[in-house]
């Protein structure tokens, strides 16, 4: 199994998300989270005082796959978060030892 | 606003030659069209400082959206506190300081806890038709404004105790005298230069400058909020939790406003709509010119808080003058107001006075220039000045503003140095700021027990 997490921009959430469900996904867990790549922060005026805001608003999205299905998952956010501007975040995928579904105490893929 | 021969003598006078044809002072209850008109004027009053009162909560909800939210319910206790001191303490004493018949050219005696007064009758005041109770209800509410407007200055860093304190003193003592020394008929109402002599309407002066001043020696002894000002000294912007609220906040400011300046002609009478006139334009004039500025300094982008800000600065630059000039004379009051308050704002910011709010600029310094855009563009005689065209540009010399500048000195002088004595003192005894830590917390825990946003979710499951 694979937990695959992406950073996203906020307003290509449901694309993502519709782009997700199209190709089969059963659970998806979305964070609002804030934070700085290449990107960067932006400055801004507030009463004559500038202040920069360092942290940009993203979207980090949380989903477990079994291991065949990681590859096409992946290509289908990374072609709906795109907008081809900088900005538009990472999606990287890390192995999960174990996975246990809590009301029926499935075990590995069946808990997926 | 207190006491204006000219229009109610000749308000009365006209009522008395056509309803009684006899050269005698008619009684309101022995005359229907006389008591007709005793009724509006008190009634006009009472409405007019029930609007002036609700401007509590224009205070409160800007001060609370331009602050940050774990100092929310702070803000808000002080500016209720401020209702409730305001009110009692100006019953108690500064109600007889600013108006008792007894003492001097520098304090007022007599009629403390409204003794002595006769509440039910027409006149009974001694100002136009108005009963006791209607003149001391307009006067307490005006008190209650003129202490608040130092909360935001003071806000997301003063030990609550130390607030209340000050409060007090504001209102009992401190604005009590401003009262007596010009609506009371004390020292400043005595100055002559020339044929002029002070104005201030509905109170540039002697309720915003008076707060305002306050406010600056207020945010001057606190220091700044922690993290304001950077390693290298440069000011920082702490943005506010909740623009929307503050933009209520300012609507209904600038609909309070509408007792606040009509209702300082203590009557019913023709001339009030002609004030409210002057009111809404000056403010529509600040808030433009301060939006235009802000557009073009901060290069396309509208600081919204700036605008509210210009906004309120055209309403305190018009309270004086409201009822001496004619529309072109609001309007440019009203829009030069609003361009002294973006950079009054950032100068204060750099000379490390942190006044989260604005009050400063928008009271104190449009206070004076209020007071100073009479001695330019008084026009008609507001019943203060005794004659018309006494402005400036309409040829009537320096001598009114001279009057209204030195009235502006002297009150300044009288609130800083009163105002420094008190904030001295709390500071060496009971402390004026918070602890650091409680400062990192946010007010609203440490002093009040509870946040301003619970996390319902988190916490009531």
């Amino acid at each position: 199994m694979k937990l695959i997490t992406a950073i996203v921009k906020p307003f290509k959430l449901d694309d993502v998300k519709e782009a997700l469900q199209a190709a089969g996904v059963q659970g998806i867990t979305v964070t609002e989270v804030r934070g700085f790549g290449r990107q960067g922060g932006h400055s801004e005026t507030y009463r004559g005082a500038e202040y920069k805001i360092d942290f940009v608003p993203k979207v980090r999205l949380e989903l477990v796959v079994e291991d065949g299905n990681a590859d096409s998952l992946i290509a289908a956010i990374k072609s709906a978060a795109a907008t081809g501007k900088i900005g538009d975040g990472k999606i990287w995928v890390t192995d999960v030892q174990r996975l246990v579904r809590i009301r029926t105490g499935e075990e590995g893929p069946d808990a997926v | 606003m207190i006491i204006k021969p000219t229009r109610l003598a000749l308000s009365i006078g006209l009522a008395t030659a056509t309803s009684l044809a006899l050269p005698v002072i008619a009684r309101a209850e022995d005359d229907p069209a006389l008591a007709v008109q005793a009724a509006l004027d008190n009634i006009w009053i009472l409405i007019a400082g029930i609007l002036v009162f609700f401007m509590q909560a224009g205070f409160a909800l800007v001060e609370a959206g331009l602050t940050r939210a774990k100092n929310v319910v702070n803000i808000f206790a002080k500016n209720l506190s401020d209702a409730m001191i305001g009110v009692l303490a100006f019953l108690a004493v500064g109600y007889a300081f600013a108006f008792g018949s007894g003492g001097g050219w520098f304090i007022g005696s007599g009629g403390y806890f409204l003794s002595g007064s006769d509440p039910f009758t027409w006149g009974s005041s001694g100002v136009g038709n108005l009963t006791s109770s209607s003149f001391f209800f307009f006067q307490v509410v005006f008190a209650a404004t003129a202490v608040t407007i130092a909360s935001g200055a003071m806000a997301e860093r003063t030990k609550f105790t130390s607030y209340l304190v000050f409060s007090a003193v504001m209102t009992a003592f401190i604005y009590p005298v401003v009262v007596h020394w010009t609506w009371g008929g004390g020292l400043i109402s005595k100055i002559n230069i020339g044929d002029a002599v002070y104005t201030d309407f509905a109170g540039s002066g002697i309720v915003h400058l008076t707060g305002g001043a306050a406010a600056l020696m207020g945010a001057i002894f606190l220091g700044p909020r922690r993290g304001k000002y950077g390693p290298d000294g440069k000011p920082r912007a702490i943005p506010g939790h909740s623009i929307p609220l503050a933009m209520v906040g300012i609507f209904i400011l600038w609909l309070g406003w509408f007792g606040f300046n009509p209702g300082s002609e203590l009557a019913a009478d023709s001339f009030v709509m002609w004030v409210a006139v002057n009111t809404i334009v000056a403010a529509a004039a600040g808030g433009s010119v301060a939006m235009a500025t802000v557009w073009i300094r901060n290069k396309g982008k509208v600081d919204l808080a700036m605008v509210g800000n210009g906004v309120l600065a055209g309403l305190v630059g018009i309270t004086g003058g409201c009822g001496t000039m004619n529309v072109l004379g609001a309007a440019i009051t009203g829009a030069v107001a609003g361009f002294i308050v973006v950079f009054s704002v950032i100068f204060f910011d750099r000379v490390r006075v942190d006044d989260p709010v604005g009050a400063v600029s928008v009271h104190g310094i449009c206070g004076i220039w209020g007071l100073l855009a009479i001695g330019l563009f008084a026009r008609y005689d507001d019943a203060f000045l005794g004659r018309d065209e006494a402005g400036l540009f309409y040829g009537g010399g320096f001598d009114q503003l001279a009057v209204q500048a030195l009235m502006a000195l002297l009150i300044v002088a009288w609130v800083v140095v009163t105002s420094s004595i008190l904030f001295f003192v709390m500071k060496k005894t009971i402390g004026l700021r918070v602890s650091e830590q409680e400062e990192i917390d946010g007010l609203d825990v440490h002093e009040h027990g509870v946040p301003g946003y619970v996390n319902d979710d988190m916490v009531l499951r």
